[in-house]
């Protein structure tokens, strides 16, 4: 942990602050997980919605392997049905996004926009992970002037256009045959001469006639002045340099975890991924728990950060009845798992169900 | 009761484009999940800023005339019109206080 901690803004008032037992930030499926529980539990937790609400699901169409609905839902629907049951609960939601944490004692001080101070006795973070850019100049420049990061949300404004997309993965397969809907050719630049993506999503790809895939190729500039018209391109073999003719340029090189706002306080790896207690979401600052994609660059599905959503509800809720900030923790009947003591690290260890 | 204006080709121009008023135009679509996030904040924008700037929401599916003329590649977009002229543009699903401040610095020039 080398990072140092973004001190927090001057000025703010922490006497008159706001304090919670629990916080949650993000609102993908882990943190609403986490919330439904958390407010069963009667935590009364407050939600903060991050920039993104709804978290990555709002930017797909069906999502078809969640458990519970057999015919698929919309991300965005499902989305809404988990904020709802969250709601119904009394979990809180709030606007804003969560810019600055102190964690160095209890309660832990977060900053809402910069300018609203939140004490937490236990923090949840479900801040999860965005879709990463290549960092170009001009691909920031002409974001929603061509480039998109959104194949669902953008393709249907490029009909008949000749486009392109980057990447390799699952999810470059699925928005590449997806914008084959719309586009008259969609070109696929990848940096290697195979893809990673499965065996059924590769095959779907290279045998569409609308696809043409452009291997050992890396993107290197984008072109245009109010709007995207090409792309320079780059053979990593030879180091001969082409331009590409395009409209529409979408990225999708994976995801990049949002936990720039715990670095320095929480154990990370080096893509940023916080370290949790194996088997559990407790982080290395006590009273700070971590799910959902924040915390996960192996599974990253709907189903699994609702896991660890949940996992972290509970742990919070353990934790916040060692701590004597609530009164027994009600884990033993409303979840039907008997906590248990380990006294060497004052951390809760579940049992099996007898 | 909304007190935002459901833009479309036709009245754009009474609207947006003749309006003394700053205005924030949401381009959207029904099928765009982003589009459905941001939505109760904008109402929520148009309520507040009800008789200081107007608040427009532009289906571009049934809308392309409009939606072509300002280039819209990604939705949510989201224009801001003073004098009839386009001066700033974000995209996807921004903070209700980015969107705040941007109606004030506007609306404040316009006094």
């Amino acid at each position: 942990m080398t990072d140092q901690p973004t001190p927090l803004p001057d000025g703010l008032d922490w006497d008159g602050a706001e304090h919670r037992a629990v916080v949650i930030v993000g609102t993908g499926p882990a943190g609403f997980t986490a919330a439904l529980y958390a407010a069963r539990a009667s935590l009364d937790p407050l939600v903060v919605q991050g920039s993104a609400p709804g978290g990555q699901l709002t930017t797909t169409t069906d999502v078809e392997n969640f458990p519970g609905y057999p015919d698929g839902v919309m991300g965005p629907d499902l989305m809404q049905d988990l904020e709802k049951q969250a709601v119904r609960f009394g979990a809180e939601l709030r606007w804003g996004t969560v810019t600055h944490v102190d964690l160095s004692e209890s309660p832990h001080k977060l900053v809402v926009d910069e300018t609203t101070p939140l004490l937490a006795d236990a923090v949840i973070g479900a801040t999860g992970a965005s879709a990463k850019y290549l960092g170009l100049e001009n691909e920031k420049r002409l974001l929603g002037r061509g480039v998109s990061a959104c194949a669902t949300c953008d393709g249907a404004f490029f009909r008949e256009e000749e486009i392109a997309i980057v990447g390799g993965g699952d999810t470059a397969m699925e928005e590449a045959l997806f914008l084959t809907r719309f586009a008259k050719t969609v070109h696929v630049i990848h940096r290697r001469d195979a893809f990673r993506a499965s065996q059924i999503m590769q095959d779907r790809v290279l045998s569409n006639g609308k696809v043409q895939v452009h291997w050992n190729t890396v993107v290197t500039d984008v072109l245009g002045e109010d709007a995207v018209t090409g792309l320079r391109l780059e053979d990593v073999e030879t180091g001969e340099t082409r331009e590409l003719p395009v409209t529409g340029f979408f990225v999708a090189i994976g995801h990049k975890p949002n936990t720039e706002i715990f670095k320095g306080w929480l154990e990370m790896d080096d893509a940023g991924y916080v370290l949790t207690h194996p088997d559990s979401t407790h982080t290395n600052v006590e009273g700070v728990f971590v799910c959902g994609d924040a915390q996960d660059h192996v599974y990253r599905q709907a189903v699994t950060a609702a896991g660890t959503g949940c996992m972290a509800a509970i742990d919070a809720e353990r934790w916040l009845a060692e701590q004597d900030v609530i009164d027994e923790p009600r884990t033993e009947t409303e979840y039907h798992a008997a906590p248990a003591e380990d006294s060497e690290t004052h951390r809760p260890v579940a049992e099996s169900e007898a | 009761m909304s007190v935002y204006v459901t833009g479309t080709d036709a009245n754009f121009e009474a609207e947006v484009l003749n309006s003394d008023q700053p205005v924030l135009v949401d381009f959207w679509a029904t099928w765009c999940g982003p589009c459905r996030t941001i939505a109760p904040t904008i109402e929520e924008i148009a309520s507040e800023y009800d008789g200081k700037a107007k608040v427009v929401k532009l289906d571009v599916d049934n809308n392309p005339q409009t939606a072509m003329k300002y280039g819209i590649r990604s939705i949510p977009s989201l224009l801001f019109f003073k004098d009839g002229k386009p001066v700033d543009q974000m995209v996807g699903v921004v903070p209700k206080r980015v969107l705040a401040e941007k109606l004030d610095t506007l609306a404040g020039q316009a006094a």
